[in-house]
């Protein structure tokens, strides 16, 4: 059974206060909280075994190089990669994207060549093609939306597709929308078509079963912070051969097999992407992060966030006042638990502060999707609310009674 | 002071703005936006024997964006352009009667900014830091 209060026991800063009220997170969206085991992970390392990795042979570095390879071997299995060749690790998904543009796209996408993207991409997934095609004399592409903003627009991709893109890069969750793409699909489409084909997996990793193989995807970027690990560690998944094929974006240490000073050659994968020292704590707290998700199992994840979607929407349904953007409740499907929301005659920055006074935290603003939201609405700025783990039912009810103190001092009628 | 940024009075001029549209004659407009927050605000300044004659905004935002641009406007007509020159943070916050706190301060002072920056332009004249600063 899936206990959401024991859930969020795990999470220290989930019994703290706000504003003399229980505290409520709803911005998962942007960033996660942390359970004891994951901050715990990273002290430990500090505390017992800090080292620098593959290179020490004393004990504390073997035992942090096992600790770091442990992390991506995990994060391997997670996503369904062959093994940790695959798993480059990175700052951030904003860094996995632009990876792939400066490495994969400095030598593949030429003068004229298309790029197709979309128009729910977060700006991560959208200004480091912009800035490749000018580099390239590119032409960049978005895929339309449709029924009412909420889904990408197949035909559209379609007819887009004949273009024959170099590179179709698409998220596989809008972190506005709360869409779930047909990512496998896309990918079968734009192989067809000759693409190759990326996915943003910042906002579907954290929350449901991802498994690269099955999509067919070429290459996919994560974040970890957005899935109970710290800030600062990220991964880029790519198939082994584009990878092989790939030249390194940054040069120095770990990433190359031996200098000379006439040239250098570079290390296996996934050290090639690697250079420098690693984020070693980041790769350990985002390997305890994935023992947490897999000790509850992530097709829970998903079917908890799910319940909690259409509880809340149909909470909302009571509410004049209020609309919901993205997929119908008659969707939870397709739906992720992000939901963008807005309250008829109340900007989205009065909304999160006086939710804020009531204890509860959501986000306003463009949520770094300025061409879709600035479509969306005339205020350029949207509410959003994002659920987890720990979230239950009671975080829903709180944010009703919120959603009613926003009317009352906005003097809201419905 | 007041702690409660949505206090009554601000909360009226949010659905009752004064100098709410745009002036014809206008003798310069300036143009702003906050990205981040999506608050968009245009003013409009008529300027006659080295005083603002009149001044209007347009624009969409949060209370105290388009709650502290309402009063700010109604507050400095017939005020010389040295006097508004000279405006800062402590005249928003004595204006507006509220502390916005850090995280809304932008939204606080986005109409000072945009009518100090009018008040330069007219005057063909740079804007100083403490503006930018806004
Ligand atoms: C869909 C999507 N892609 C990419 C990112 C970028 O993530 P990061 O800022 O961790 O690089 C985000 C973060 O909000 C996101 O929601």
């Amino acid at each position: 059974m899936f206990d959401a209060e024991r859930i969020r026991r795990d999470f220290p800063i989930l019994s703290t206060a706000s504003h003399g009220k229980r505290f409520v997170y709803l911005d998962s969206a942007a960033t996660s909280q942390k359970p004891k085991s994951v901050i715990d992970a990273i002290v430990d390392y500090y505390n017992t075994y800090n080292a620098n990795i593959n290179r020490g042979v004393y004990e504390i570095s073997e035992r942090a190089t096992d600790a770091f390879i442990a992390s991506k071997e995990k994060l391997a299995k997670f996503i369904g990669a062959h093994g940790i060749e695959e798993t480059i690790y990175v700052r951030n998904a904003t860094e996995a994207l632009n990876l792939v543009a400066l490495s994969w796209g400095e030598r593949n996408i030429k003068s004229g060549d298309h790029i197709l993207i979309t128009e729910m991409e977060h700006h991560s997934n959208i200004v480091p093609w912009q800035m490749l095609a000018k580099r390239k004399g590119a032409v960049l592409d978005y895929v339309k939306l449709t029924h009412g903003m909420a889904y990408l627009d197949m035909e559209d991709l379609e007819a887009k597709l004949e273009k024959s893109p170099k590179l179709v890069s698409v998220t596989h969750v809008s972190n506005v929308l709360g869409t779930v793409n047909d990512v496998k699909r896309i990918t079968k489409l734009a192989h067809e078509c000759g693409a190759t084909v990326l996915i943003d997996g910042a906002q579907s990793v954290p929350h449901m079963r991802v498994d690269v193989a099955a999509i067919g995807c070429d290459f996919m970027a994560l974040s970890g912070h957005k899935m109970l690990a710290p800030t600062g560690i990220g991964a880029l998944y790519g198939r082994r051969e584009l990878l092989e094929a790939m030249e390194p974006v940054l040069g120095g240490g770990d990433m190359i097999r031996s200098v000379s000073m006439h040239g250098a050659t570079w290390n296996d994968l996934p050290w090639k992407f690697e250079a420098g020292t690693s984020n070693i704590e980041g790769a350990i707290g985002l390997g305890a992060a994935l023992d947490y998700l897999d000790g509850i199992g992530m097709d829970s994840v998903r079917e908890h966030e799910q319940e909690l979607t259409r509880y809340a929407m149909d909470r909302f349904s009571e509410i004049n006042a209020v609309s919901v953007f993205g997929p119908p409740a008659s969707d939870i499907e397709n739906r992720s638990g992000v939901m963008a929301f807005a309250i008829k005659g109340v900007h989205p920055h009065d909304v999160a502060t006086i939710f804020d006074r009531e204890g509860i935290a959501i986000r306003a603003g463009h949520h770094c999707a300025m061409p879709l939201v600035t479509q969306l609405v005339t205020e350029k700025a949207l509410s959003r609310m994002s659920f987890y783990i720990y979230n239950t039912k009671e975080d829903v009810d709180r944010v009703v009674d919120a959603v009613g103190v926003v009317k009352r001092i906005m003097r809201i009628k419905d | 002071m007041s702690e409660n940024i949505y206090a009554d009075e601000l909360i009226d001029e949010y659905e009752h703005p004064h100098n709410k549209g745009s002036l014809s004659d206008a003798d310069v407009h300036v143009h702003n936006d906050n990205p981040l927050c999506g608050d968009e605000l245009t003013i409009y300044v008529k300027v006659g024997g080295g005083a603002l004659k009149d001044v209007k905004f347009e624009g969409s935002g949060c209370v105290i964006s388009m709650g502290t641009a309402g009063k700010l406007t109604e507050s400095v007509k017939g005020k010389s352009l040295a006097e508004i020159e000279a405006l800062g943070v402590p005249d928003i916050v004595t204006l507006i009667g509220i502390d916005p706190g850090p995280a809304r301060l932008k939204c606080a002072t986005l109409s000072l900014r945009t009518l100090k920056e009018a008040v330069f332009l007219y005057q063909h004249k740079a804007v100083d830091e403490a503006t930018k600063r806004l």
